[in-house]
């Protein structure tokens, strides 16, 4: 336990302590081993190599598969719309003429980077702002901690839709505010464990030995949450995936110019009712084998690291 | 205990009136002049100056954020000139609706997710448990979105059994009247809710098949039966608190969704209309409401596992 008035606001009790990593990540140098853990988690993990497989399969797809398949995406081909699949149009097209198979590609492309660029920034800054809560405790972690309960309490959503009023949505600037707000989760696991990591003794030793508190956060704390590290990662490209098809679809994504798979399918369900069902299910299908490959890999590498996320 | 329940609602203090002040930046934050991007382009001098004024824009920000405090301890959360009504009377219409909703959803969801979880722990790692787990796992998985139109498709497109629309009466009475209406919405609400809780239920329900009083009541005899009732679904029934305080940003959340999808009228579908429409005090109202409501349901939740569960001290 990490003390009442430490404690987050959501998730109830016993969540101030959520992660502890195993116990063989205590000695320096386990960086190495981390990655030695991934590895033999992708091998015996058969759920995490599928994960693994439909996401080169699905990126693949994104960015090679327009070289190979090549559509205009640009000109509405006003000619053949609302077309059925067949011979050249493999997945027919929507009610401007664009090739649906094509467009597909084109619009998972934003989806990938947003997800995996989102995901880096995120666990940046968490692990930042964690490791400083919990390092230096007190009345820096309580403030800390309010600013991430504050905006724990107004959902991604609002938050977003209100964002995008005030800017026009950008590839960069979405990523850069979908970062912004994704860090909470890693902060509050890095905290909770270095509440826990720096007590230990070989921290301790550290300091004896005139160890300042930089080294001790970067060569010490944060090495040994590697394990929360790459698991909230893993579980943060998934989110990010899903609040992205969510604004997308809601059309407070990408100025309409670019093609998602969340437009994509907005712009089809007008037309689920005429059956024209190729307009709506291949995104949808691709958003959710996406997230469903993240969160597969995220729940192998949590087993494997033993780390237990109570919230997400 | 007591000490704890103090801190606790200190600390949701601090929270509510963060919440309030990003608010506040928020309505700062927006580009140009402000009474004019509020009341709208064809604002007259005459009607800029009054706003100014009640607003004290020539004062310093920190008076500004007082008198902004002032107005929503008074319940004035602005004024809708988009829709010429004040904020706080377009949610009074709305937010029971928004309570029928997501509060079906919410005991639904429960009602499901308890006894899936406790079943689940108990063949952890058969058949069953595997396909409840994969169930919950697509189900996570899914944008809201992409869950109501797959209900859609099959419940209203392809058999004709429930309408894909919402009642579109604007009363609250007037959608309980129409309960068919309601079926599609609240269903997928209360899915997304179950995926959030399945993953949790099941591993809460592990937890506590671990415990020795479970091994001592297996010992004494007792019918597994009857251990599995008296003992550990009931012990679960405490995990509800905390499953409820996780829940809420999940329906805020859901709710906006599933209100846009299937056109049903409550604040959700406000705040969405008023965005499509830049009608600043609504979104912000709508914003503070729902920071406040995640802060207090958090609030509840903690203190509420701090007295069902003896062990827990603080």
């Amino acid at each position: 336990m990490t003390g009442p008035a430490a404690l987050p606001l959501s998730g109830g009790p016993g969540t101030g302590s959520v992660g502890t990593t195993s116990t063989d990540a205590d000695q320096p140098g386990v960086g190495n081993s981390a990655v030695r853990l991934i590895l033999r988690t992708f091998v015996e993990n058969k759920l995490a190599i599928i994960g693994a497989a439909v996401i080169v399969l699905i990126t693949a797809f994104c960015f090679i598969g327009p070289q190979v398949y090549h559509t205009d995406q640009v000109d509405p081909n006003l000619l053949s719309t609302n077309l059925g699949p067949r011979g050249s149009y493999l997945l027919g097209t929507d009610n401007n003429g664009f090739d649906i198979l094509g467009r597909l590609m084109i619009g998972g492309q934003s989806s990938i980077e947003v997800g995996f660029a989102v995901a880096a920034i995120a666990t940046v800054v968490g692990i930042l702002y964690g490791a400083i809560s919990g390092f230096f405790g007190k009345a820096v972690d309580v403030v800390l901690m309010r600013v991430v309960d504050v905006a724990f309490s107004i959902p991604l959503v609002f938050l977003f839709i209100f964002a995008s009023r005030i800017f026009q949505p950008t590839l960069g600037l979405l990523i850069v505010l979908l970062g912004l707000v994704s860090w909470l989760v890693p902060a509050r696991l890095v905290r909770g464990e270095t509440l826990a990591l720096k007590v230990r003794e070989y921290v301790q030793a550290v300091r004896t030995m005139g160890g300042g508190s930089a080294r001790i956060i970067f060569r010490h704390l944060i090495p040994n949450t590697m394990g929360t590290i790459v698991v909230t990662a893993t579980f943060q490209v998934a989110n990010a995936v899903l609040i992205l098809a969510t604004l997308q679809y809601l059309g407070f994504g990408l100025p309409p110019s670019e093609p998602t798979w969340g437009s994509m399918i907005a712009n089809g369900i007008t037309y689920l009712q005429d059956g024209y069902w190729w307009e709506v299910y291949p995104a949808l299908v691709l958003i959710v084998l996406t997230v469903v490959a993240f969160n597969f890999i995220g729940d192998a590498l949590q087993d494997s690291f033993q780390v237990r996320l109570r919230q997400r | 205990m007591t000490g704890y329940v103090l801190r606790r609602c200190g600390q949701a203090v601090v929270v509510v009136l963060g919440v309030t002040l990003v608010t506040f930046l928020m309505l700062h934050a927006l580009p140009g002049n402000l009474a004019r991007s509020i009341i709208g382009p064809r604002a007259t001098p005459q009607q800029i100056a009054t706003f100014d004024k009640q607003y004290g824009l020539s004062s310093p920000l920190w008076y500004q954020y007082w008198t902004f405090l002032d107005q929503l301890v008074h319940g004035n959360l602005g004024f809708s000139f988009h829709l010429s009504r004040p904020v706080t009377s377009l949610l009074a219409a709305e937010l029971p609706r928004d309570l029928i909703l997501g509060g079906l959803a919410l005991i639904l969801s429960l009602a499901i997710a308890i006894p899936v979880g406790v079943v689940q722990a108990v063949n952890r790692n058969r058949l069953g448990d595997y396909v409840g787990t994969g169930v919950g796992f697509v189900l996570y998985s899914m944008p809201v979105y992409a869950l109501a139109i797959v209900l859609v498709q099959l419940f209203a497109i392809t058999f004709h059994v429930f309408p894909a629309q919402a009642p579109q009466s604007s009363s609250t009475i007037g959608l309980l009247e129409h309960p068919s209406g309601l079926v599609l919405p609240v269903a997928t609400l209360t899915l997304v809710t179950y995926a959030q809780f399945s993953r949790y239920m099941r591993s809460a329900a592990i937890e506590t098949l671990a415990q020795d009083y479970i091994r001592t009541a297996q010992a004494t005899g007792l019918p597994e039966r009857l251990v599995l009732w008296r003992h550990l679904l009931r012990n679960s029934l405490i995990s509800v608190v905390t499953l409820i305080g996780v829940s809420i940003p999940v329906i805020i959340t859901g709710t906006l969704i599933v209100e846009q999808v299937f056109n049903f009228s409550g604040a959700g579908l406000e705040y969405y209309n008023a965005a499509l429409t830049n009608d600043y005090p609504v979104m912000l109202g709508v914003t503070v409401v729902v920071g406040v409501v995640t802060v207090l349901g958090n609030l509840v939740a903690d203190i509420g596992y701090a007295l069902l569960d003896p062990r827990i001290r603080y």
